[in-house]
């Protein structure tokens, strides 16, 4: 039996599903993938891409001009090798130890922080506390450089998104936006209540990697002090 | 310096080829619209295939030359002119220190790209020297081309045997040229089934297949709008934001597709009616709004037959291209 499906969505792509829901078993196994295409030597493999229950795979078809229309199997072949070895290991999981993200969680930063609060009948300091305490993990990163789709935040401080989104969002705004939570990497547009802002870059392109986290990774953020986030904002 | 920017145009951008392995940390491929275009621009110009070109959108930019410069144009056609006099595309063209390159009116159809011979002299940012605008990164200072930049180009080899043509003109074209592998007369794009096909009722299926689609003016870079038939799913479905390429045809709650272009996010949630196949998006790439356009289904066997044997036939265009330059250039 095959352990993945397997859809050729392109001539140079394949996209690989793991599974159909959210859950974390998947996000370890797709992190572990990744992991292995990252590792290991594969001259076809252009580069990847991460979702909730897949990976895409991006290839050079020229790698297989002699027969492109096998190019496809020839890759599902490979993928599943990697899936079986993976399963015979027994693997650390990646990404276990939450990536530490300090916010400031002052009124100048966390304009929808009353918001926030006043939708679910309970204090500021509360939010604050709750959001501090979750873990989330990353499923993966899209809508723009270095943004992380965040998963498991408590319901107790859900938020609906703005009704008018602002048209200036400031690079590092920690937000939430119904069960989800996340940080704008870059300044842009968005509905989201923001509730405080990080002095990390999420994405600097004059990094190797450019981005912070990576889909398996996991999150925790930290409260800090103005002074803290001046005092971080400066190295 | 070797070329100035008198007036920047609509949009003029420096792309290549693209972006490799940053997509899995959301930045985008970007690269040229019509990569056809600028490949053979390159190629013209005695370049490397990476190398950048500038990309020129309806409303072609003024230019001057501050050096002598072997330059090669593509893609569609805005009625280049050098100090007046017209100059063709698909070929090399000698233009001397002092000449000015202007644009005029669409002819075919939208983007025009230039390569300079030794390749503009432009730091690669994250691989790659394509302008990704949201990002700030890559061309020049991660911006379009605006009044008053200048570029310098990196020497070329190719300079000195060209300069032996003895004219007083500012353009010398070269006396050879390629003929490309354009069809505008026909607006019919192929495509393979989307992931999410099925979820289409059949009535939508066939209309996709048999309706023209105009191209509405919120089109750019990123993605293509159009319009035409409503497409409508069997019942309303939720979906997982995945990856998606250059060429997804994707269809908003609205029913009217988006298809994804050179600065497509990397990944979209809306269902997939379809994937544009490889060959056909310099077409895509060279179609302006309010033109009409098909769809055609066709297999993902076919469009990789199809991709091989263009990126054959470019291998021949570049062999020759090199035998003419290594026989004594213009």
């Amino acid at each position: 039996m095959k352990r993945a499906a397997y859809f050729p969505i392109s001539e140079q792509a394949l996209l690989v599903e793991l599974g159909q829901e959210i859950s974390e078993d998947l996000r370890i196994k797709i992190r572990l993938l990744t992991d292995q295409l990252d590792q290991g030597d594969f001259p076809w493999l252009t580069e990847y891409i991460p979702a909730f229950t897949n990976v895409t795979i991006i290839f050079d078809l020229l790698y297989f001009k002699e027969s492109p229309g096998q190019s496809h199997e020839r890759i599902q072949e490979e993928i599943e090798k990697i899936i079986s070895s993976m399963e015979q290991e027994s693997v650390k999981t990646p990404g276990s130890e939450p990536v530490k993200i300090p916010v400031c969680y002052d009124e100048d930063f966390g304009m929808d922080l009353d918001e926030v609060a006043n939708h679910n009948g309970i204090s500021k300091e509360e939010v604050i506390a709750l959001h501090t305490e979750g873990v989330y993990p990353v499923y993966m990163i899209g809508f723009s450089p270095g943004f992380p789709y965040l998963g498991g935040m408590t319901e107790k401080i859900a938020a609906p998104r703005k009704e008018k989104p602002r048209p200036k969002i400031p690079a590092g705004s920690v937000g939430i936006a119904g069960t989800q939570t996340g940080v704008y990497p870059l300044e842009t547009p968005g509905g989201w209540q923001i509730i405080g802002r990080t002095p990390l870059s999420l994405f600097d392109a004059s990094k190797q990697p450019p981005a912070l986290l990576k889909a398996g990774d996991s999150v925790q953020f930290y409260r800090i002090s103005k002074e803290e986030y001046n005092r971080l904002k400066e190295l | 310096m070797s070329l100035k920017i008198l007036q920047s145009g609509l949009l003029s951008t420096i792309q290549d080829n693209g972006r490799f392995g940053f997509q899995k940390y959301g930045v985008i491929k970007s690269g040229a619209m019509d990569l056809y275009a600028h490949r053979l621009a390159n190629i013209l110009a005695g370049n490397p295939e990476d190398e950048a070109t500038l990309e020129m959108t309806l409303l072609g930019p003024s230019i001057e030359f501050t050096e002598d410069t072997i330059i090669a144009l593509t893609g569609g056609n805005l009625s280049p002119k050098v100090n007046g006099q017209p100059i063709p595309l698909w070929r090399p063209v000698f233009v001397r220190s002092g000449a000015k390159l202007e644009f005029g009116a669409p002819v075919s159809g939208c983007r025009t790209y230039m390569a300079a011979s030794g390749g503009y002299d432009l730091e690669r940012e994250l691989g790659s020297r394509s302008t990704y605008l949201k990002a700030r990164i890559g061309g020049v200072n991660g911006r379009a081309l605006t009044e008053n930049d200048e570029l310098n180009i990196r020497e070329s080899d190719l300079i000195g045997k060209a300069a032996i043509r003895n004219s007083e003109a500012k353009a010398i074209p070269a006396s050879w040229y390629m003929k490309p592998d354009y069809n505008v007369v026909n607006k019919t794009v192929r495509y393979i089934e989307g992931r999410e096909y099925e979820w289409f009722t059949e009535d939508s299926q066939s209309v996709f297949n048999t309706e023209e689609f105009t191209l509405t003016s919120q089109s750019d870079r990123m993605g293509y709008r159009i319009e035409g038939p409503v497409l409508a799913l069997k019942e309303k479905r939720e979906l997982l934001s995945e990856a998606v390429g250059f060429g997804t045809i994707q269809v908003p709650a609205g029913g009217q597709p988006i298809i994804l272009m050179a600065d497509h996010q990397t990944t979209g949630g809306y269902p997939k009616m379809g994937q544009v196949i490889a060959v056909d998006l310099p077409h895509l790439a060279q179609l302006k709004p309010g033109e009409k356009i098909k769809f055609e289904k066709t297999t993902i066997e076919e469009a990789q037959k199809l991709f091989v044997q263009r990126e054959k036939e470019i291998d021949f265009i570049r062999n020759m291209v090199r035998d003419k330059f290594e026989k004594g250039v213009l």
